[in-house]
């Protein structure tokens, strides 16, 4: 696909809880490329002295009526700080398209389950919003530490059947996603995944013992975002492998995690 | 519309803008972005005669103004890049130019004398300045017997432009770049990266996973311009320059002090139409202040 370096216009800033920002961009001149489920953007930082290099963040969702881009970020350092100041109006340099989506499914009898933990449920979205397009519910488990950490909940209801664990038990099932009951009751034909490490890896491990096929979105440390520098590797089957390039989205039978 | 044309030891470029090897992949990744024919050389990434799987992950540590990595030369070898890879980049009409790395003199021969045989590969770039790999790399290049040791067993076996990269970690590197020269070296390019180290405080641990890694961008280009400045006053072969480059005006400051071309490393992460603009901005430059050619300003700094 097409790569492309754009000027996006902010449109909203929306702070979602105070760790989390959601930021519409559009682009004034022209439709926006085409970008797929699982694929991310490299964001410049304007105003951060800490921040030298661009900073990966998913596509969080692509409103084709509004051409709209969204991106939900959540604030752990310096660059993701400013990208929260940011205002309505204010300019984004954006790379994008980048890296591989997830596998959508082409049968409208799949029966898909999408894991997000934190964050990473930004992906989530968008693939939602083209299988329902395809026709295909998609089903939810999204898991947080806490209510407050539960991203976007009203539209991703809005799409599909959503399932909620808490580490707290402060809404849906106490736990972790691995533990919810839905698991014991429903079979998939396709689990895909983001989230923090040690929550992907149990859903892999899960998947495993399922004997269902299963795709991680993995968040290894960038440099280029264009499979130019190497620096964001993974130890795969074939070797390293870039994760900018290559994935981010992996099947989890191509890494070497120990499940 | 000044003249940008250089040349390097008979290698003519169409604008003095080269990319610096390890941060432009085979150029193939930037096609979206750039025209890659307006570039006036594509350092290709570093290869050696045998495959490498490089170092592992973490390899990159942001700095102030910089990174470092510890890539580690991660690469298909020699065999791999003339069946696979030089087909796809064999008719992009600029010079294409692959940096060479190894173990010993006769791995650099080896592998050079491979690349020979490729027609469209006018020149190659001899890292003898690699930092992050245990042997060869910066092991030759921080003496004067190593580098000109690796640089004549290289020169016997390739006889096409020989550009050699050399390190800025070493206490002289003029002496350096002579004895490249000497050993018969057509230009030498500098400066590869700088070792560094970055610790989390927070983990109370080292970040890169060999500990150790090489620094580069804007923090490195003071470094870069005085070492650049010195080499060319000492040698006799053309100098390219290169170190923290990232707009017209750090190039401009790299031809004043005597480099006949420059490369573009870290800054083609942060934008990577950096090195088209980069040649107009160079343009731009030469018309503002009368000149007619780009030679005119290479090395006119006192
Ligand atoms: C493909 C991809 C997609 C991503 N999508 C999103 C997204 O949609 N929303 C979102 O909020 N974040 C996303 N991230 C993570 C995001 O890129 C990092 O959180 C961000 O770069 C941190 O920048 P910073 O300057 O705020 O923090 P820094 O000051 O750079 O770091 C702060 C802390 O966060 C850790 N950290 C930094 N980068 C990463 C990383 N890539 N992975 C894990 N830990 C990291 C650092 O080790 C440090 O402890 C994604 C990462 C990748 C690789
Ligand atoms: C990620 C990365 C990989 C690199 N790989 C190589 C390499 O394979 N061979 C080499 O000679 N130099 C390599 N370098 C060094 C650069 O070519 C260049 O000398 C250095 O980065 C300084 O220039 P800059 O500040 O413009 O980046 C690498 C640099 C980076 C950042
Ligand atoms: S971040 Fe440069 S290769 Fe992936």
């Amino acid at each position: 696909m097409k790569k492309y370096i754009l000027d996006l216009k902010l449109t909203a800033v929306e702070r979602l809880h105070e760790r989390y920002v959601l930021l519409k961009a559009t682009d004034c001149q022209k439709p926006l490329p085409e970008m797929q489920p699982g694929q991310f953007a490299q964001l410049q930082i304007e105003g951060s002295k800490q921040t030298f290099l661009r900073r990966p963040i998913s596509i969080h969702y692509v409103d084709r009526k509004q051409n709209e881009v969204w991106f939900l970020v959540q604030t752990v350092g310096d660059g993701t700080r400013q990208l929260a100041r940011m205002q309505a109006g204010d300019t984004l340099n954006v790379i994008l398209p980048l890296g591989n989506g997830f596998t959508m499914p082409s049968d409208a009898s799949a029966r898909v389950l999408q894991v997000g933990g934190g964050v990473g449920v930004a992906p989530l979205l968008y693939m939602g919003a083209v299988m329902r397009e395809k026709g295909i519910e998609p089903t939810f488990l999204l898991g947080a530490r806490s209510a407050g950490d539960l991203l976007q909940l009203d539209k991703f209801r809005a799409l599909g059947r959503v399932f909620v664990t808490t580490e707290d038990g402060s809404m849906g099932e106490k736990g972790f996603v691995t533990q919810h009951s839905l698991l014991q009751q429903e079979k998939f034909t396709q689990i895909s995944v983001c989230g923090p490490k040690p929550m992907m890896v149990a859903v892999a491990r899960y998947a495993k013992s399922a004997d269902t096929p299963c795709e991680v979105s993995l968040e290894n440390m960038m440099a280029c975002g264009l499979g130019a520098c190497l620096c964001c590797v993974e130890d795969t089957e074939t070797g390293n492998v870039c994760v900018c390039k290559e994935g981010p989205v992996f099947d989890i039978k191509k890494l070497k995690w120990q499940i | 519309m000044a003249d940008l044309r250089t040349n390097i030891a008979g290698l003519q470029l169409c604008n003095p803008v080269m990319t610096a090897s390890g941060t432009f992949g085979y150029g193939l990744e930037f096609q979206d972005f750039v025209n890659l024919e307006q570039i006036g050389g594509i350092i290709v990434k570093g290869t050696t005669l045998q495959p490498r799987q490089g170092n592992p992950y973490p390899r990159m540590a942001e700095t102030a103004q910089g990174m470092l990595n510890c890539v580690g030369l991660q690469n298909k070898g020699v065999d791999y890049f003339c069946e696979h890879i030089y087909p796809q980049i064999k008719d992009i009409r600029t010079n294409m130019i692959v940096n060479v790395s190894g173990n010993s003199p006769e791995d650099y021969a080896e592998c050079a004398a491979r690349i020979n045989e490729l027609e469209h590969i006018p020149a190659i770039e001899l890292n003898i300045s690699c930092p992050n790999v245990k042997h060869g790399g910066m092991a030759f290049g921080t003496t004067t017997d190593g580098a000109a040791s690796v640089v004549k067993a290289v020169r016997e076996a390739y006889k096409k432009t020989l550009i050699v990269k050399l390190s800025p970690n070493v206490t002289s590197i003029t002496d350096i770049a002579l004895a490249v020269q000497d050993a018969g070296a057509d230009a030498v390019s500098l400066i590869n990266t700088l070792m560094g180290m970055a610790i989390d405080a927070e983990k109370r641990k080292r970040v890169l996973s060999i500990g150790t890694g090489g620094l580069s961008g804007p923090c490195v280009k003071p470094v870069a311009l005085r070492m650049v400045y010195q080499v060319a006053h000492a040698v006799r072969i053309p100098v390219i320059g290169l170190g923290g480059i990232s707009c017209a005006t750090d190039a401009v400051e790299f031809l004043l002090a005597g480099a006949s071309a420059v490369e573009i490393g870290t800054a083609n992460f942060l934008d990577p139409a950096i090195t088209v603009k980069v040649a107009e901005g160079i343009n731009a430059y030469l018309d503002r202040h009368g000149f007619q050619s780009v030679k005119d300003i290479i090395g006119i700094c006192e």
